[in-house]
This record gives structure tokens, sequence and C-alpha cells, in this order.
């Protein structure tokens, strides 16, 4: 178990190490000179060097690699040339937010969508199956950002029962958490159907029908505990998609969060903020993964021992 | 919790013991299903392609007229120039139908040019880590792990952000975040063909390197790869979407379905047309896609029928 452990932090320290990496090329691609940007147009060449300077751009790549590394490290991705805070500041207000948001949203996935899967599974290409799974693919189908405006639409703007945008009541949370949970309950839908479907043809299910069980215990304990394995994994890789999705929904519903933060600052050309918030959700990302990873070699000893 | 469980699974045995002739009758039923699962799908998308290409035509579409006397009218105007827009109008007075096939026009493109970039890609890494394994292997796959740790949106909004707007970049940015995908399918298909007869009286009548990975292996992970092609052909579409909305996509003036939804939600009051029709449109098209994938998987391999 250490051993698996060990094995786990260490290939999430090597993934983090490589998406700030990442991050820094793929931010270094910018034609256009940050300090120039920074500092306007109007700006004298004596401020522009003077600028440079104070953000290291003078210095040799590698130099501005490591010193950025470092100061990933203690979470400090200079200023946000818009705001003059700390770009790491401007994250800290909004952080909590899409935590919750992304928090409701998982419970709302899981809570809605076991229920739906087991039908699914238990009826197999009944009606209440099929009815399921048109549904699911359906909504995996529409796209997220689509799925928030037509809700507000007609829950904020025609009935307005629910607030539109911003986050200024318990309220304002319900319309958000609903887009994001969408497309999240239909592929776990289709991955809980899949799952158990799957369990209920191994032999140890016809032992337990054998031992003359009632259906019912045959599945609660028996079936479910194995078919739920695999779907704890997926819960961990979604939770990106969930974190890609929480960027459209937060622009959507004006939200603030993280996402809403990182758009407007590709908007602005804020790259320090757009820096700090790439790897603040890709951080986020690992350790989640990183924890579900952890929580299935737990769940199933074989994991664990394999490799 | 038990007491929720619906009353008809007790009664009801998951497998029904069943003749040898409700068991062919079934299987050619099934085969059936997915004849017309595939057929339907490839009817729908094979309209999309040509409403695409000729809609705009016949419409004489010009995303930069603009006919103030035709803002804003509700599907089934006739408009100032005797023609009835069906769809209505946008803000700038276009007929929205040719507008959605104009941007659809735009989705297709995307999503098949970015297929062929990832795929050419993801497979060539994935038969290359598959077949010579070792550290070949290990570096490919790592690269793909970091990749993984940033959810793909994400990738794609700060590459797009950098490299800024237009059709080829965004044709870019997806190829980078979708290859994966793709390496990831090729590589454990070609684990699993491996170790195979074929592979090995390939090898002991002493075939290269080259004619065994293009001659022996790539055919047999020909049908896992369609798969994967069709259901991401949808994720890509879905994927501009999500750029063009968030205003990192296309270009300003070139209609994409994601932008017309985006330009639509400043008149969600007073034009709700303009930004839930595209949506449909789009929706339809990635329904279509998903549906195809499923019954491909199927028609590839039976044995997932129904899971």
């Amino acid at each position: 178990m250490l051993g698996f452990v060990a094995r786990r932090l260490l290939l999430a320290v090597f993934v983090l190490w490589g998406a700030v990496t990442v991050v820094f090329v793929v931010v270094r691609l910018v034609p256009a000179d940050p300090a120039l940007l920074m500092a306007g147009e109007t700006a004298t060449p004596e401020q522009l060097a003077a600028l440079r300077a104070e953000m290291g751009l003078d210095q040799p790549l590698i130099a501005q690699y490591l010193q950025y590394v470092g100061n990933t490290l203690t979470g400090d991705f200079g200023r946000s040339y818009t705001q003059f805070v700390p770009a790491m500041d401007l994250i800290a207000q909004v952080l909590p937010n899409t935590a919750l948001l992304a928090l409701l949203a998982c419970l709302l996935a899981v809570g809605v969508s076991f229920p739906l899967g087991l039908l699914a599974a238990l009826r197999v290409n009944r009606f209440s199956d099929r009815a399921v799974t048109t549904l699911s693919l359906t909504t995996q189908s529409l796209p997220g950002f689509w799925i928030g405006i037509v809700l507000m639409l007609v829950f904020s703007r025609q009935l307005g029962w629910l607030p539109s945008a911003g986050l200024d009541s318990p309220q304002s949370l319900i319309l958000p958490t609903i887009t994001l949970a969408l497309p999240f309950i239909a592929i776990l839908t289709r991955m809980v159907r899949s799952g158990l479907i799957e369990v209920m043809g191994e032999g140890y299910i016809t032992t337990a029908r054998s031992k003359g069980l009632s259906e019912r215990t045959v599945i609660f304990p028996h079936a479910i505990r194995n078919a739920l394995i695999p779907v704890v994994t997926l819960v961990g890789l979604e939770f990106g998609t969930l974190l890609g999705g929480a960027v459209i929904t937060e622009t959507v519903f004006s939200f603030p969060g993280i996402g809403r933060l990182l758009v407007f600052s590709i908007g602005v050309r804020d790259y320090a903020t757009v820096q700090a918030c790439v790897v603040v959700i890709a951080v986020a990302f690992v350790l989640v993964n990183l924890f579900v990873d952890l929580l299935y070699g737990f769940l199933d000893p074989r994991v664990r021992n394999s490799r | 919790m038990t007491a929720a469980l619906p009353p008809m699974i007790t009664t009801t045995p998951i497998a029904t013991p069943t003749t040898a002739t409700q068991t062919m009758q079934r299987a050619r039923r099934a085969r059936r299903g997915v004849k017309i699962r595939i057929t339907v799908p490839i009817i729908i998308i094979g309209l999309y392609v040509i409403g695409a290409i000729t809609v705009p035509v016949i419409y004489g579409f010009d995303p930069l007229r603009t006919e103030l006397v035709d803002r804003l009218k509700p599907p089934g105007t006739t408009l100032s120039n005797g023609s009835i827009a069906f769809l209505g109008t946008d803000q700038i007075g276009q007929d929205l139908f040719a507008q959605m096939m104009m941007g659809a026009r735009v989705s297709l493109a995307v999503g098949a040019s970015t297929l062929i970039f990832a795929g050419l890609a993801g497979v060539t890494v994935g038969l290359l880590a598959g077949h010579f394994g070792g550290w070949m292997d290990t570096v490919l796959m790592r690269i793909a792990d970091v990749q993984l740790a940033f959810p793909a949106i994400l990738l794609a909004i700060l590459l797009a952000s950098v490299l800024g707007q237009g059709l080829t970049n965004i044709i870019i940015v997806l190829s980078i975040a979708n290859w994966v995908v793709f390496a990831r399918v090729t590589r454990s298909q070609v684990l699993a063909l491996k170790n195979r007869e074929f592979v090995e009286a390939g090898r002991a009548l002493g075939a290269g390197h080259f004619h065994l990975i293009v001659r022996t292996l790539l055919p047999g992970c020909v049908a896992p790869i369609l798969v994967v092609a069709t259901v991401e052909f949808g994720h890509v579409i879905l994927a501009e979407a999500a750029l063009s909305f968030l205003g990192v996509g296309v270009p300003i003036g070139v209609p994409s379905l994601g932008s017309t939804i985006q330009a639509g939600t400043a008149y969600l009051t007073s034009a709700w047309w303009i930004s839930t029709l595209p949506g449909i449109a789009l929706a339809g098209l990635v329904l279509a896609t998903g549906v195809l994938g499923d019954a491909l998987r199927d028609f590839y391999d039976p044995t997932l029928r129904g899971a």
C-alpha cells in the first residue's frame, strides 16, 4: 500500500511539473511583449526597460523559467496589471465560489445519476432503460452554455423565479449548479448503467442468486459495490470536464468564480492572472485525481498491487 | 433506502432463460436495430453537410450586410425583400436559418480538419508507443498524462487566447487538445493485438517494424479508432462552439453557431430565437454523431451491445 501511495504521489508531482511548464511555454508564445501591454503604448523606452527588468523579462529564458517555477511553488504569479494586486489575491477571492459550485454540481449529479443508472441497468432494453439512455445521450449532445442560456431564459427572464446573474443569494446558485451538473449527470448515468450491467453478468452474481438470495440482496450489497469502483474513477476524470464547464457556466451566469476571472483576464490580456488561474485549476484537477486514485486503491486491492 | 425500490425489481428475473429460437430472433432484431442506428445518423449528418454547402449560397448570405428594417423579426416574418425568414432574423437583420447553416459550415469544417490532424498524430503516437513499448512508451504516455492534467477545454482556451482568433488556430488548438484520446485508444488496441498469432507470424517471417505497424497492427486498430473518431467529432464541434461563445474562437465576421448564440444573449428577452435555435441545430448534429458512435461500437463489438 505504501509503495502504491508513493508511486501515485510521484506521478502527481511529475504531472504538476509538466502542467506548470506547459503554461510557461504557452504564455511565452505570446507574440506581444507583456511589458508593452502592461505599460501601454505611451510608455517611454526607459519605462519599458525598467518594467522588463522588474518582470525579469531581460533575463535568459532558462533563468525566467526557474524563477517562474520557484514563484509558482510559493504561489506567487506576479501582479495583475489591470487590478494592480497580486494575481493570487484575485483568485483567493473567487475560488471558494467555484469550489462551492463544483461541489454542489457533483452532489446533484451523483444524487440524480445513481438512481437513474440503477433503474436503467435493472430494466435493460425496456422502456425505462430506453428513456434514460436516450435522455442522457441527448443531454450530452447539448452545449453546456446553451443549456445555461435556455434555463436563464425560462426561469429568470420569462417566469422570474430565479436570479439570472451574479451571486447575491443562495438562489443564485440554483441555475448555475443545474447547468454544470446536467452534462455530468448524463455521463455518470451511462457509466453507472454499463458498470452495473457488466457486473450483473459475473459468476458471483449467479452464485448469489443460486444461493436463493432475494434479488434485492443480490443487487444491493453484491452488485453495487463492484459496479461503483470504476464509477469512482470516472468521477475523478470527469472532474476536469466539470472544471472546464465551470469556465463556461460562470461566464453565462456572470458568476464570480475562477472561470469567469480567467475569461475576463484573457479578454484584457492580463497574462499573470491567466497563468495563475490555469495553474490553480490544473492543481485542483491533479489533486482530485490523486485522491480518487488513492481511494480506488483502497477500495480495490487488485489496483494497488498491479504494476 | 431499500423501501424506495420499485417493486418490479424483486419480481422480474434479470436473465430470463430463453430458447435458442428466441435468442436467434433477438440477435437478428439487434442487428437490424444497429443498421438503422447507423443509417439514420449518417443521413442526418449528410443533410447538415448539404445544407451547410448550399443554403448560404441560395440565400446569397453575406455576413457583413445589415438590414436595419428587418432586425429582430420573429420566425415566419415576411421581410422587406419579400422573402420569408422562417426562423426569424438576428440583431442586424440577417436571416437566422442562412446564418445557422453558415455556422454549420464552420462546425463541420473545424470538426473534420481537427479529426484528421488529431487522428493522424494520436494514431501515430499510439502505434509507436504500443509497438515499441519501453522508454518510448513511457515518454509518450507521460506526455499524454500531463496533457490530461488539463481539462481539454481549458488547454484550448489558454492556447486560443495566446494564438489569437482564426479558423486555423482553432483547428490547431483543438487538435492539440484531442490527440491524446486517439493515442490512448490506439495504444491499448496495439497492446491487445501484439501478442496474437498473426503478429507473431509476421515477425517470424521477418517483417520489419514498418511492415508490422502499418500492415499488421494498424488494420486491427481501425474499428476502435473509427468509433472514437465519430464520438470525438461531436466533442470537437461542441468545443469549437464553446470557444467561439467565449470569444476566443472564430474571428469577428465569421458566423459560427457558438458566436451566434453568444450574440443572441443580449436579446434574450426581445428575440429568444437568436440564442435558442442555433443551439438546437448544434445539438442535433452532435446527437447524430453520438448515436452513430454508439451504433458503430455495437456493430464492431457485439459483446458490448446494450452495455
